[in-house]
């Protein structure tokens, strides 16, 4: 009580103290409640629904005047939406990406163990690797693959310094479609082993420990509780990456690997319809990144599953063990430990 | 309990340094088989450490562990210790349970799943049997309600209780508690302890490391208080809070209780 007449400055005003502070903090409480049932409602409203009439109505507008607009000849980009090149080039986009990415998956995975090994062997060679393909830019590490012929003419398949059993023109092999896969996905692993190896890392180390404790060995460790917790982290940033490679696969126009920029490219040079052609590849590669990032949506939502499952309803699962747990703790002999008595270990 | 039996779980010499910190100096200790051996003692005395050498968590400088008898960790070798490989190691790590101040449950796994996935792909145990088990340990810690929940849904109290259930699932010879209640709030103490107090009662062997002074002289059979790495003071731990000979352990009391 004497607190409250402190705090209520409207108390030390008057002269009967006692009888002040009962009304004033009966007023008070009176206002409290009458506050604490008034609806609420969120400031600016109306403001907002303004300012995105007003933002909507003017990309409406401009959509609509850049859609009319006679240089796009949307007509002729329907026309060469579907023609033959233009789908073969987009089979070349695709089989570009899925290769390198699925490349890069396997060798990051390999570099980014090897950099968290004991073995400092292991450590320093996937550091290497980082640096090196991290320092050459991609285009001069797909004019290399593409020209290693030269540095490799043959490739064999025997005991070094000894006899082969198999050899080829390394020319038969690596082709321009396969140097490009060996760019842009032995790069694009040194990016992604970074990727899991920071996930890797955000693993706090009493995963492992009681994975241990189980008698788990480590490759079951990293295969049955770090790698699907690490997964987790990495989708997001890999997700980035593989929508990056789709668009990036186009500098194999480089070495004449017919990509859909590519095909796109050979037709306009032959008829001078640049901007309509560039709509059809511009639909295309948005059409693509769309589908990944859906998948993307879908494979988070697939690991997150912790995430994702609701409770039933909470039981009385405690009540069995902790049922007047405030009085005394040996008042509490639950039942299911009498039941599993019998059962011993 | 005859005095000339092997011991279940005995440290002969342990000594561990971090740099040149030594945290673990000389330790010896032996746990009669049956036996809740409390180990009391300041922060940074080595507690946690001499448990996790005891699974080889850590693997001491010095000294051996013998787990019913058997040397942990090491195989000998012309007169030298050898690191056992991967796979025995963990085989042997199987047989005694550990269960940590912060659960460590797996997140990505169900509770069940929690319990099921060791007994299952490190034992090759049939499934139906695991299952059953699994279901009965639950029951047993008061958790059947929460088989199909996540680890991030339960209470630190329930979460504790899944970490038990799981390390009795790959039935271990011993348990080592390390502070299993100490990052719970004062009112799931007691639902740990509980389940705790029945294992004991039914003749587990177990090592805890506790805080819980009162807990640990009701429940425990002994106690071993360290200091600077070393075992300096040990009794019956009915002497806990009596006015015994332990000078050290009764100065350490009279500061948390
Ligand atoms: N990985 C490590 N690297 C370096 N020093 C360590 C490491 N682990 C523990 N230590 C040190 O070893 C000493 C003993 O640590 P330990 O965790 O065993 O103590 P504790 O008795 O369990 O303490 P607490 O009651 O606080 O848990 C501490 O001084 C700690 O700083
Ligand atoms: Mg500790």
């Amino acid at each position: 009580m004497k607190n409250l007449s402190e705090a209520s400055p409207a108390a030390s005003t008057t002269g009967s103290r006692q009888a002040a502070t009962d009304s004033s903090v009966a007023a008070w409480r009176e206002r409290a409640l009458r506050l604490g049932s008034t609806p609420h409602t969120r400031r600016g409203v109306s403001t907002r629904v303004i300012v995105a009439v007003v933002v909507l109505l003017i990309l409406v507008v401009a959509f609509i005047d850049f859609i009319q607009r006679p240089a796009l000849q949307l007509d002729v980009a329907a026309k060469y939406l579907f023609a033959p090149s233009v789908l073969e080039g987009i089979a070349n986009t695709l089989k570009l990406t899925v290769l390198s990415m699925v490349l890069a998956l396997v060798v990051a995975l390999l570099l980014a163990t090897m950099r968290l090994s004991k073995n400092p062997v292991l450590r320093g060679i996937s550091g290497l690797y980082v640096w090196f393909f991290r320092s050459i830019p991609l285009l001069v590490l797909l004019i290399l693959w593409f020209n290693i012929a030269i540095i490799y003419p043959k490739i064999q398949l025997g005991i070094p310094f000894g006899p082969a059993w198999f050899t080829t023109d390394t020319q038969q092999i690596v082709n321009g479609f396969w140097a490009a896969v060996l760019a842009f996905g032995l790069q694009q692993a040194a990016y992604t082993s970074e990727i899991f190896r920071s996930a890797l890392l955000a693993i706090p180390a009493g995963q492992s420990e009681a994975a241990a404790a189980l008698g788990m060995t480590r490759r079951r460790t990293f295969f049955r509780v770090l790698l699907p917790q690490a997964l987790k982290i990495a989708v997001p940033p890999i997700s980035n990456d593989t929508i990056n490679l789709l668009k990036g696969t186009s500098l194999a126009a480089f070495i004449a690997v017919p990509d859909l920029l590519y095909s796109v490219q050979t037709i306009y040079n032959r008829t001078y319809t640049i901007v309509p052609l560039l709509m059809v590849a511009a639909f295309w590669y948005a059409l693509f990144v769309t589908v990944l990032s859906i998948g993307q949506y879908y494979l988070e939502r697939a690991l997150r599953r912790e995430r994702r499952y609701v409770p039933q309803a909470q039981t009385a699962d405690l009540t069995a063990v902790v049922t007047g747990s405030a009085g005394a703790a040996e008042a509490l002999e639950p039942e299911p430990i009498r039941a599993s008595r019998e059962e011993r270990f | 309990m005859p005095i000339d039996e092997i011991p279940l779980i005995s440290a002969v010499n342990l000594s561990k340094s971090y740099g040149s910190h030594q945290v673990l100096s000389a330790v010896s200790l032996d746990v009669p088989r049956g036996e809740a051996l409390c180990i009391l003692g300041p922060s940074g005395s080595g507690k946690s450490t001499l448990l996790r050498c005891l699974n080889m968590l850590e693997r001491p400088d010095e000294g051996a562990v013998f787990l019913d008898g058997a040397l942990m960790g090491y195989e000998e070798h012309r007169g030298k210790f050898r690191e056992l490989s991967d796979t025995l190691e963990s085989r042997q790590r199987s047989q005694l349970g550990m269960v940590f101040q912060q659960f460590n449950l797996f997140p990505h796994m169900t509770v069940l799943e929690n319990v099921i996935e060791s007994p299952r792909r490190v034992l090759r145990r049939p499934k139906g049997q695991v299952l059953a088990e699994a279901h009965v340990l639950l029951d047993r810690v008061g958790l059947s309600s929460k088989a199909m929940s996540f680890p991030g849904q339960l209470s630190g109290g329930q979460q504790q209780r899944v970490a038990i259930a799981r390390a009795l699932a790959m039935k271990p010879k011993a348990i080592l508690f390390d502070e299993p209640t100490s990052a719970l709030d004062p009112e799931m103490v007691t639902e740990v302890l509980q389940v705790i107090r029945s294992l004991v009662d039914d003749g587990m062997t177990t090592i805890i490391v506790t805080h819980e002074v009162g807990f640990a002289r009701e429940v425990c059979d002994r106690f071993v208080f360290m200091e600077d790495g070393r075992i300096v003071e040990e009794g019956a731990s009915d002497l806990l809070g009596g006015a015994a000979a332990h000078a050290r352990t009764r100065e350490f009391l009279a500061k948390v209780l």
